[in-house]
Parts: C-alpha cells; sequence; structure tokens
C-alpha cells in the first residue's frame, strides 16, 4: 500500500515517470490541461503501487511525494 | 609619524592593501607590475592570505569576483593588455554591485603594444571599461606615497559604494622609489548583509548576480546605480591645485604628467608667467567642477598627457567651451619632458 | 505511512524554467539531496554558470552566484579561498565548461582545487537555442552544424573526464547519466561522492553527467533517454576515470 502525491500544477507531462513506473500505475490524464497548459500526470491504478519511487527518482520538477 | 621607508610604488600598493585588511590577491604576470604579484605572494602566506597566480587575467578578476561575494576584501593587478581581459569581470562586478580593488600600472598600447609608462588607458578606465552602463571609481597617484594612499582609499569607496575602484598609475609610478609613510588603520569595516558567504540557516539565500532578464527591472537598477554614482559625484571628487589663484593659463595634467607639468610650472612662473596645475586624483568623479570653475577666470588650459589626448575630452566638457584647450602630449610609451610643456606654456602664454 | 520521496530542502520549491523532460531538473535535485544528506546547506555556495542552467541561483536554497560564462571555476575558486570552509560547487554545462571555460576547468583541477564541479553534457547548447557544442558528437545535427558535426572542418568532440585524468591534480572524476532508474542512482552516488571529497579536504572532483535535451536534439523526452543509450554512452562511456582515494 502506497501513496502518490502530485503537485499537478507543476508536471509538464514530459511523461517520464509514466516509463518509469513498473507497475502501469500512471499516465498522462489527456482530458486535464494545468496551468501551464500540459497533460498533468495522474495516477490510473495507485492500487497497484509498490512505493518503488521510480516515478520520482526519474521526475525532473520533482512534483511527487511518495509515502508507503 | 611613522617612520619613512623606501618603496617601489608596486610594493607601496601591495604592502598597502594588507594594511587595508586586504587578505586575498589573485593576479598574473605583466610588466610593469609584477612586483605587487611578487611582494604579494611573498607576504600573504605568512599573514594567512591567499597569493594565487591565475591562469590569467581573466581567471584572476573572476576569483576577484568570488571572493568579494563572500563579503571580504579582494584586489588584483594588472597593465594595460591585461586589464583588457579583465573587462568583462569588471562589468560583472559593476552588474553585480561587488566592491574590489584593480590596479591597472599603465604601459603604451594598442596592442601588445610596449611597456614603458603611458596614460593612454584613460578611456577604458573612467568611461566604462567594458560593457553595460557602468562607471568605476578611478584613482591617479602621482607619487608612491599616493599609490599607497590611494589603496587604502580605494578600498573604503569600494566598499561604501559596492563598485569597483581603480588604481590608474603608469609605468614610471610602479617603478620608482620613494620614501612612503605606511601609517595606515583598517579602514572602517563595512556591514555586508548581500554576501553569499553561507546561510547557517539562519537567513533566506543571498544571490550575487548580475542577470535582469525583464528590462523594467534591469533598467531600475541601473538607475538605482546611477543615483548612487551621482552620490560619489557629489562627495568623493579629490583634485590637487597648484599656484592657481593668480593663474591666466591652467595645465591639467595626472599621474607623472603632473610631476614632469609642476617643474614645467615652476621655470614658467620664474619667467612670469602666470600658470598654474589642476591634478585630477580621482579621474571619475573628474574635478569638472574645479575646471568649471577655473574656466571663468582663466584664458587657456593645457591637458598634458602621455597618450594621443584622452582627458582632453572631460576638460573640453567642463571647460564647456569658455576657454581654448590644447593638447602637450607624448604616447607610446614616452614621457614629455619639462621642456616641452614649458614651450606649449610659453606658446600659451603669447 | 513514511515518505519514501519528497522535495529535498535544499532544492527551492519554484517552478523550473526548463522544457518538459529536460533532465537538468533531476541533475539539481541529486545535488539538493546530497546538501540535505550532508547536512551543509549553511556553508554552501553555489555558482550557476550561463546556459540553460544560468537561473540555478534561484533552484537551490543555499546561497548562490552567478558567473560569467565559463567563469566559474575561478568564481568557486575564490570563494573557497575566502573559507575554507565554505563548501562551493559549481552547476555548468558543456559549452560553459568545455568550450569558453575550458582554462578555468583544466587549471582548477591541476591546482586540485577543493571544490565540486556538477558538469552537465548534453552535447548541445539548449540556451541559445540548439547550436553545436564541443561535445556534440560526430555528424551531429545542430543549429550552427546544419549538415551534420563534419570533424574535418570542426574537429572532434572534448572528452572531459578523459582529458582532465591525464593531470596529477584532480581527485576524482566520474561520468555517469542520467537516462533511467538505475543511471539516476548512480549518478547520486558520484555527486554525494564529489560532495563528500570536498567536505573531507581531498579536493577537486568533478562529476560529468550525460543529460538530455528533448527540444534542441528534436525528439520526445523518452526518445532523448533512449538516444542516450543509443549514441551518447558509447562515445562517452561511463565509468570513473579517476580516483586518488581509491588509488591509495
Amino acid at each position: 500500500m502506497a501513496k502518490l502525491t502530485f503537485k499537478t500544477d507543476k508536471c509538464k507531462g514530459c511523461g517520464l515517470c509514466v516509463d518509469a513506473c513498473p507497475k502501469g500505475v500512471l499516465a498522462l490524464a489527456q482530458d486535464k490541461i494545468n496551468q501551464k497548459g500540459h497533460h498533468p500526470v495522474e495516477a490510473v491504478n495507485e492500487a497497484a503501487c509498490i512505493g518503488c519511487a521510480f516515478c520520482a527518482t526519474m521526475c525532473p520538477d520533482c512534483i511527487i511525494k511518495v509515502e508507503r | 609619524m611613522a617612520e619613512k621607508v623606501l618603496m617601489k610604488g608596486n610594493e607601496a600598493i601591495a604592502e598597502a592593501a594588507i594594511l587595508a585588511g586586504c587578505r586575498h590577491y589573485f593576479g598574473y604576470p605583466i610588466t610593469p607590475q609584477t612586483e605587487v604579484a611578487a611582494y604579494m605572494a611573498k607576504r600573504m602566506p605568512k599573514i594567512g592570505g591567499t597569493f594565487l597566480q591565475a591562469e590569467s587575467e581573466i581567471a584572476a578578476i573572476n576569483m576577484v569576483y568570488g571572493v568579494s561575494a563572500t563579503g571580504k576584501r579582494v584586489m588584483t593587478s594588472s597593465s594595460s593588455p591585461g586589464i583588457s581581459l579583465k573587462g568583462e569581470g569588471l562589468s560583472y562586478l559593476a552588474g553585480a554591485d561587488l566592491p574590489a580593488l584593480v590596479v591597472n600600472v599603465q604601459r603604451g598600447g594598442p596592442g601588445l603594444g610596449g611597456i614603458q609608462p603611458s596614460q593612454s588607458d584613460y578611456f577604458q578606465a573612467t568611461k566604462g571599461g567594458a560593457h553595460g552602463d557602468f562607471h568605476m571609481i578611478v584613482l591617479a597617484p602621482a607619487s608612491v606615497q599616493e599609490m599607497a594612499e590611494l589603496t587604502v582609499k580605494g578600498f573604503d569607496l569600494a566598499d561604501k559604494y559596492r563598485m569597483t575602484a581603480m588604481i590608474l598609475a603608469d609605468g614610471t609610478m610602479g617603478q620608482m622609489m620613494e620614501p612612503v609613510s605606511l601609517d595606515f588603520a583598517e579602514g572602517e569595516k563595512v556591514e555586508k548583509p548581500w554576501a553569499t558567504n553561507g546561510t547557517k540557516m539562519a537567513r533566506p539565500h543571498n544571490v550575487v548576480n548580475s542577470l535582469f532578464l525583464k528590462p523594467e527591472q534591469l533598467e531600475k537598477t541601473n538607475f538605482e546605480r546611477f543615483e548612487r554614482y551621482e552620490t560619489i559625484k557629489q562627495n568623493e571628487v579629490m583634485y590637487e591645485e597648484y599656484m592657481m589663484e593668480d593663474a591666466e593659463i591652467c595645465v591639467v595634467a595626472f599621474g607623472i604628467a603632473s610631476r614632469v607639468s609642476k617643474n614645467a610650472i615652476n621655470e614658467a612662473r620664474a619667467k612670469g608667467i602666470k600658470v598654474g596645475l589642476i591634478r585630477p586624483i580621482t579621474l571619475w568623479p573628474f574635478p569638472e567642477k574645479a575646471i568649471a570653475a577655473a574656466a571663468e577666470k582663466v584664458k587657456k588650459f593645457i591637458s598634458v598627457e602621455l597618450s594621443m589626448g584622452q582627458m582632453i575630452e572631460d576638460v573640453r566638457l567642463a571647460v564647456n567651451g569658455k576657454a581654448p584647450v590644447t593638447l602637450c602630449n607624448r604616447t607610446g610609451g614616452m614621457i614629455p619632458e619639462p621642456e616641452q610643456v614649458l614651450a606649449a606654456i610659453t606658446e600659451a602664454a603669447k | 505511512m513514511a515518505v519514501v520521496f519528497d522535495k529535498p530542502h535544499a532544492l527551492a520549491d519554484v517552478p523550473l524554467h526548463y522544457c518538459p523532460g529536460c533532465t537538468h531538473g533531476i541533475v539539481h535535485r541529486l545535488v539538493a539531496e546530497v546538501i540535505d544528506e550532508l547536512g551543509i546547506e549553511g556553508r554552501t555556495i553555489g555558482v550557476a554558470p550561463v546556459g540553460c542552467s544560468v537561473m540555478a541561483y534561484d533552484y537551490f536554497n543555499c546561497d548562490m552566484i552567478e558567473a560569467a560564462h565559463g567563469r566559474a571555476p575561478a568564481v568557486a575558486t575564490g570563494v573557497k579561498r575566502s573559507d575554507p570552509e565554505n563548501i562551493v560547487f559549481t552547476y555548468q554545462g558543456d559549452g560553459d565548461l568545455a568550450s569558453i571555460g575550458m582554462a578555468e576547468t583544466v587549471h582548477s583541477a591541476a591546482r586540485n582545487e577543493n571544490i565540486t564541479i556538477i558538469f552537465i553534457n548534453n552535447a548541445i547548447y539548449g540556451m541559445t537555442g540548439g547550436q553545436m557544442a564541443p561535445t556534440s558528437l560526430p555528424g551531429q545535427v545542430t543549429q550552427t552544424s546544419p549538415y551534420g558535426r563534419d570533424t574535418s572542418l570542426c574537429g572532434f568532440p572534448i572528452k572531459v573526464c578523459e582529458m582532465l585524468s591525464q593531470l596529477d591534480g584532480p581527485e576524482y572524476l566520474e561520468r555517469v547519466a542520467v537516462n533511467n532508474v538505475k543511471n539516476v542512482k548512480n549518478a547520486k552516488k558520484a555527486i554525494k561522492k564529489a560532495f563528500e571529497n570536498q567536505v573531507n579536504g581531498k579536493g577537486f572532483s568533478l562529476v560529468e553527467v550525460i543529460s538530455s535535451c528533448p527540444t534542441n536534439w528534436g525528439m520526445t523526452p523518452k526518445k532523448a533517454l533512449e538516444w542516450i543509450d543509443e549514441k551518447m554512452i558509447p562515445y562517452y562511456p561511463l565509468g570513473v576515470y579517476k580516483d586518488r582515494s581509491a588509488e591509495k
């Protein structure tokens, strides 16, 4: 059981976190646009999150907080 | 009265800097100022200071930038071609409002030029010296004693106004030996809350920076800096008047040219010519009011320079058309003889 | 619930101006994490370069100085000599460090100046819009090598770690990459060692970080990370190029 928190407004939608996640937890929200004009990341399958923080490790904008 | 010691001008600068509390010197060898570096190399290790021979003048001025950013007194010295290399750093020091002392023991130019004395970096020193809107305080010593005094003064002014003070000397000033009294106390300590010397986790971080991407912000910063320059113009002008009370001819000269001129003036006075001297000690700010006041009563001005005529432009601006201003000069490392200056004075008296 | 991952304190809580997927942000965070872990934020002074990371002075909570292009190692030398208790790092790109500032780089290394240099090699000038860098690969298309870098005209890329390793001066030189989780973790270890060396008075430590520039490479962020594996790392092999403490 892990918890992900995103600073959605700072997300630039680069998707590096999506690719880094080994469990397919993340996706870019194609139906949302943040203040910066990007499709921000969101957890689409948080239940599968193992709290490995690979997503946060690859995030260039330090927007992901991981708790486990 | 402190005991006098016989020193070269370059050595006097170095010792005065140490007395002024400077513990960091960075430089690169170049004639005719290398004695400053050599003196610092001997002294600094003995007093817990830093002497570092940098890989270039560019590196040296940027090391100065680094030390200055931490809030400590720091200096570098060079000669004309080396000062050109330091130009980049001088502009950044100005842009970041950092105090520093920079010594230019001038030699003839342009290019590699020569190694004999010159005053042909006047434009470079007084009009900014590199890109952007800025000035440096420019101090022109005319004796070994003044080499020392103005070094101490330069550190104080640099700290007070957060800017570079430049000693604009020349090869003669650097190389000649005269008795010097080194009776200096460390200047008043100026608080530097802007210094990047570590937050100690007790304050927000400080940033030393000259980048302002918003033009409104850069303009504001430049306006503020030039307001400070106005204060300096009001308060820090230094000059010497010699036999000006009844003068009808005014010689304007600084540094070695002023000493040659004094000899010529003494000879001219012996012949009954009413001639005097205004010797700018600060070249920036320039003693324009003193010269403008002289222009009200003097008939002719002579600018005596070791250049093709650079200061003469500032003299003409100050005289403002009220009297003719002529040039008496040598260049390329040559020094005018008193006879040449006397001839110019005699001609002016006709 | 325990926090596994969060923003390090030394990294300012402000939006970074970098393009989406640019790995500058990852390296900034690694530096900040190391500053946190070593507890040195209060005595650390960073020196920012000219280039994409010019505004790094706004991104760290320690004191920061903005240097002229290429002069960061000279500025850092001044800061360090001012007070050896200061922990001083520079953060420089390839144009800054390996082109205009090469003299400052080489001589600070030769002096074994006790500073830490984080060198971002992304084989391009980013801030000015994608010109050829001293580290651009042979054949690489950039704005100023529109037909591909022709080595007969403009020479070969400079391998900074290999070159500096020939000097007796430097303490530690390592090349890392930040194109996947494993490499990022290795990069963190190298950066930490580079700071620890300074804390322990060992001397000049430089970490070259192979980074991506999706915008000027003309690739997606994902493709850019793959390009690092395909093109950059074969030319710039990762590893330790000098480690004097390991030699002893």
